[in-house]
């Protein structure tokens, strides 16, 4: 049996994260509040790339992983990134 | 299963992990597709996806999301909690995880049935008679939600499945990486939850 003594972070560890979390769902919420048009989506979008970061990094240990698991996450994001920029390259300058 | 094939079973940790991550990858980009076919409506429909999403109760989202970040951390502890050798605190741990996400369902139940009661489901006359921003914005919502929801129910599936062999000691602190897996797809699904959440609830 390998590596059974990997770390994954304590507890304290992670109820510190889920404070954080809260705290930018309550900030979210406030943000949409506060009527701030074309910018209200960018960070919405921000704050849940921060809160979805917390949970990858912390919870779901991403931060104690091989360098491996970090750069083959990079992938399924660059081709969302790629498919998503794409798209709206063909929308906008149709 | 005899002792000595207990002895001999091959248990590849990093192995498991990544099979585990290379599905959830798959997930992502399932989920991917979805957000971007909303993108583009959004950006065709704005001010009709803007009215519309004020039909969505940001309290009911809110209760839910909360409701997730905490499940997402008593999942988190049960393995700590099973790591330490405390594995009643960790079955414990993972019997609230699963209540969280029945709660979460039966927020959602109440949720539906009042936007069904008021007539708006997919090819509903009272949704037809209504601008094509607000029928695609309710038929995104029905999917995304819907396909998130069931993710909720299959994470429940794993997690008993792990309660159950946690219990039975096949899941312990020497044997933990199915847990870990399965603790994996449940953070995953409160990621996708996370970006759902601005974007049906709090679009102004």
């Amino acid at each position: 049996m390998e590596e059974q003594n990997v770390h994954i972070g304590s507890a304290k560890t992670y109820v510190a994260v889920w404070l954080a979390l809260l705290a930018l769902t309550a900030i979210t919420i406030t943000v949409a509040t506060m009527h701030l048009g074309t910018f209200s989506t960018l960070t919405a979008l921000l704050i849940a790339s921060i809160k979805a970061s917390l949970v990858l990094w912390f919870f779901m240990h991403l931060k104690y992983e091989k360098k491996l698991f970090k750069f083959l996450f990079l992938i399924p994001i660059a081709t969302l990134t790629v498919m998503i920029g794409l798209t709206f390259f063909d929308i906008w300058y149709r | 299963m005899s002792e000595k094939h207990l002895q001999n079973e091959h248990i590849d940790y990093t192995g498991s992990k990544l099979g585990m991550w290379f599905f959830l990858f798959t997930e992502i980009l399932l989920f991917g597709g979805l957000f971007l076919i909303y993108a583009v409506y959004r950006a065709q429909y704005a001010q009709e996806f803007h009215n519309t999403a004020h039909g969505l109760s940001t309290i009911l989202g809110a209760v839910n999301t909360i409701i997730l970040l905490t499940s997402s951390l008593t999942m988190a502890l049960s393995i700590v909690a099973l790591r330490q050798g405390k594995k009643n605190s960790s079955i414990v741990f993972q019997a609230i995880t699963l209540l969280f996400g029945l709660a979460f369902l039966v927020n959602k139940y109440f949720e539906w049935s009042g936007h069904i009661h008021e007539g708006l489901y997919p090819n509903a006359p009272e949704l037809l008679s209504r601008s094509h921003g607000e029928i695609l914005f309710y038929g995104l919502y029905y999917v995304m939600t819907g396909l998130h929801g069931i993710h909720v129910v299959i994470g429940m599936i794993a997690i008993a499945a792990m309660l159950w062999l946690t219990v039975r000691g096949n899941v312990s602190g020497e044997n933990f990486n199915k847990l870990e897996n399965a603790g994996l797809y449940w953070h995953l699904v409160d990621i996708i939850w996370i970006y759902l959440f601005p974007l049906f609830y709090l679009i102004t």
